[in-house]
């Protein structure tokens, strides 16, 4: 079949070079600018994207959805099961003081460590004053650990209205209802004497031998010490130098038998003069000897 | 006068402005195609002299880094014709290699064919000042010429110091520093009409280009088409263009005579076009496929389909041999060379010491006219092709782009002309300071 519309043959098509419009030549010759290049290319850009964020930010309902997106994102990460902490553990302290922490740590378990303020919690521990040192971490597996140093009470101490437990150091341990709860102990009294507790223990351990009869050290003037015997008997020892005082009455009460004599105080003070004073009975008994010495002699 | 050596001087500044920056274009305005390329400076020379290299004819300072050509619009005889359509030719080309340098140009160094340009040898002598020469005894010289009368509507394209003579030696290039007594100076005028020059600027100036230079095809063609013995010893290079044939005459590598001849490939073109009753496309077509200028007994057996679009199937089934497709070449080109030889001899051609011709430009690669142009140019005639620059890329390295590569080079390393040198001091308003101070320091 023939088609009835007639196919001329296609000349030789001359390549198309067509001129560009003056808009087009001037358009082009702008771009080849490198000013212009290179504000369309950078300079524009950073110039809109600015903006648009600027004006996006401007708005604070934008900025509040913005924070709060970013909380979001982060309580999710934060509240990961990696990162929960699902149980305290208090380890070497009392059941008392075990207590008393738990109750001064409040945590809702289960807790994301990063709302645990560690340093916070080990502050609040250590206020209290029977724990000498606090360590408080998070135990792989989600155990926040508080690992408890409890000071070691020392000696008793009678204060103005209450008898305190102190450390070796002088620190407060706790309260104590009665002497009879520690009577293994020893006891100090008077204003200033827990400042001066390693002193006292010097010389509590220098009167071992006394250990029997001592009921206490007593602080006197806050400066020096006098040791309190049974049958109110009293060694009042100087300021300087107190253990050595000690040492020589102990000499003296082991070769004299001192203590086992009417006396009611051996002064110390000038150590280079011990001075005795005798019960009252016993001066009676002495100024009768003298006057049957002087009798005797008168007659 | 003045008012051209300014317009020159302040092309010659822009020029040198935008080799600094770097960027030229130039801009080939033919009649069958308008050429834009972009040349890169690169600075001091890239080869030094203990490369071993050398100057690479200058050609080592730049390099063509876009290049674009486009059919010619409105352009017949190597002059503008319809400013609208050659406007738009100059945009499309210059777009185009814009694009592939990927970099704005501002300014252009353009090349015409047109203008019916003429030569003028002038000559100038003045005694000089000193007992050696100096650049304003130079400038001297040169403004002493007594400049012919090229009439109304003229203007000086090119004029160019050829020959110096210090006293009775003769033939210096570079007479400065010499002791002599009087300087002469040869120098060859090229007129062409100022109309044309006009126009041209105003079509390069509508495309927001800054005219950095301006330069006759026919002799940029011969920059790039003779080698540097034949311009040295003397040669003319002929460069058959599209609507005109320029034709320049080069001595010890000075122009000494260009001339144009209003006659070129385009006429071959429309011969054909009305002997065979083709369009001007199809002749064209013809024309570069089979066409030629010696007919052997091969060509009267090849028979060429030149078609046709009206529909007559008589008229669309022609066919020609070769042999009178050459037989209406042959004439016209015959007639060409016979004007040009026409020229030549007109130029006193004939006693040069070298009778060397060279056919260059489009036209020239018509097969067997390496045959033909002996017969009526004489034995020494080759064709030749442009130098090879840097960067060209290879569609354009053809015989047809002998005045863009000359541009080039023209660009690249100047001829000195007449404005390159200073106005003589004396006809200069600091020469009467100069003289006043003279008269205090001589009295007081």
């Amino acid at each position: 079949m023939q088609q009835m519309t007639a196919q001329r043959p296609q000349a030789a098509q001359p390549k198309r070079d067509p001129a560009p419009s003056r808009v087009a030549y001037k358009a082009h010759r702008l771009w080849l600018t490198p000013f212009v290049r290179q504000l369309a290319r950078v300079g524009i850009p950073v110039f809109v994207v600015t903006m648009a964020t600027g004006w996006y930010l401007s708005n604070p309902t934008h900025r509040f959805a913005i924070v709060e997106k970013a909380q979001q994102v982060r309580r999710t990460v934060e509240e990961r099961p990696e990162f929960m902490v699902k149980l305290m553990a208090v380890e070497g302290a009392s059941p008392v003081v075990d207590d008393a922490i738990r109750q001064l740590l409040p945590v809702n378990f289960p807790i994301s460590s990063f709302d645990l303020d560690l340093e916070g919690m080990q502050a609040k521990v250590a206020v209290l004053d029977v724990i000498e040192r606090v360590d408080i971490r998070i135990r792989p597996g989600g155990v926040l650990e508080v690992a408890v140093t409890e000071r070691q009470p020392a000696v008793l101490w009678r204060a103005a209205s209450t008898l305190e437990m102190l450390d070796a150091t002088g620190h407060r341990v706790a309260s104590i209802s009665g002497r009879a709860g520690r009577a293994d102990l020893p006891l100090l009294a008077g204003v200033g004497a827990q400042d001066h507790v390693d002193e006292a223990l010097a010389l509590i351990a220098a009167a071992r031998p006394l250990a029997q009869n001592m009921r206490g050290l007593v602080r006197m003037g806050e400066r020096r010490w006098d040791i309190v015997l049974e049958r109110d008997q009293r060694i009042m020892l100087p300021e300087q130098n107190p253990v050595q005082a000690l040492e020589q009455v102990l000499a003296l009460n082991q070769a004299q038998d001192l203590l086992a004599r009417d006396l009611t105080v051996i002064d110390m003070r000038n150590p280079a003069r011990p001075t005795l004073r005798l019960a009252d009975p016993a001066v009676e008994e002495l100024r009768r000897i003298k006057g049957l010495e002087l009798g005797g002699l008168a007659q | 006068m003045t008012d051209l050596y300014d317009q020159q001087r302040a092309m010659r500044a822009m020029r040198m402005a935008a080799i600094q920056r770097g960027v030229i274009a130039i801009l080939d305005v033919g009649t069958s195609k308008i050429g834009c390329l972009v040349l890169r400076f690169d600075g001091p020379d890239r080869f030094r002299d203990s490369d071993g290299v050398g100057a690479m004819a200058g050609q080592s300072a730049f390099r063509v880094i876009g290049a674009a050509t486009t059919r010619s619009r409105g352009v017949r005889f190597g002059e503008v014709d319809a400013m609208q359509e050659t406007e738009r030719a100059i945009r499309t080309a210059v777009q185009a290699a814009q694009k592939m340098a990927n970099i704005r140009v501002d300014h252009v160094i353009a090349c015409f064919s047109g203008a019916q340009p003429r030569s003028y040898g002038v000559a100038g002598s003045v005694e000089l000042e000193g007992t050696a020469v100096s650049e304003n005894d130079v400038a001297r010289v040169l403004a002493s010429c007594d400049v012919p009368d090229f009439g109304e509507g003229r203007e000086v394209l090119h004029a160019q110091p050829v020959n110096f003579a210090l006293d009775h030696r003769s033939g210096l290039k570079d007479p400065r520093g010499q002791i002599g007594n009087r300087l002469s100076v040869d120098m060859h005028l090229l007129t062409v009409d100022s109309a044309v020059i006009r126009n041209l600027l105003y079509c390069i100036k509508r495309c927001d280009l800054e005219v950095a230079g301006l330069a006759s095809s026919s002799y940029v063609a011969g920059v790039s088409s003779l080698v540097e013995d034949e311009q040295e010893l003397g040669a003319a290079c002929i460069d058959l263009g599209g609507g005109a044939t320029g034709l320049s005459i080069f001595m010890k590598k000075h122009m000494i005579y260009a001339d144009s001849v209003r006659l070129g490939g385009d006429h071959v073109t429309s011969d054909i076009s009305k002997g065979l009753q083709v369009p001007l496309a199809t002749a064209e077509r013809i024309k570069t496929f089979y066409g030629g200028v010696h007919a052997t007994g091969m060509d009267d057996r090849e028979m060429i389909e030149i078609g046709g679009e009206t529909g007559d199937w008589e008229h669309d089934r022609r066919t020609v041999s070769r042999a009178e497709l050459i037989g209406i070449m042959r004439p016209r080109v015959e007639e060409i060379l016979e004007e040009v030889r026409g020229r030549l001899d007109a130029a006193g051609f004939d006693h040069l010491p070298s009778q060397q011709i060279v056919l260059t430009g489009g036209a020239s690669q018509i097969p067997g006219l390496d045959g033909l142009a002996p017969k009526i140019l004489g034995q020494q005639v080759r064709i030749g092709r442009p130098l090879r620059v840097q960067g060209l890329p290879q569609s354009v390295t053809g015989a047809a782009f002998a005045s863009s590569v000359g541009l080039c080079l023209f660009a690249a390393h100047p001829q000195d002309e007449w404005w390159d040198f200073d106005i003589p001091a004396d006809s200069y308003p600091a020469r009467s300071l100069r003289r006043a101070v003279k008269w205090f320091k001589d009295n007081w």
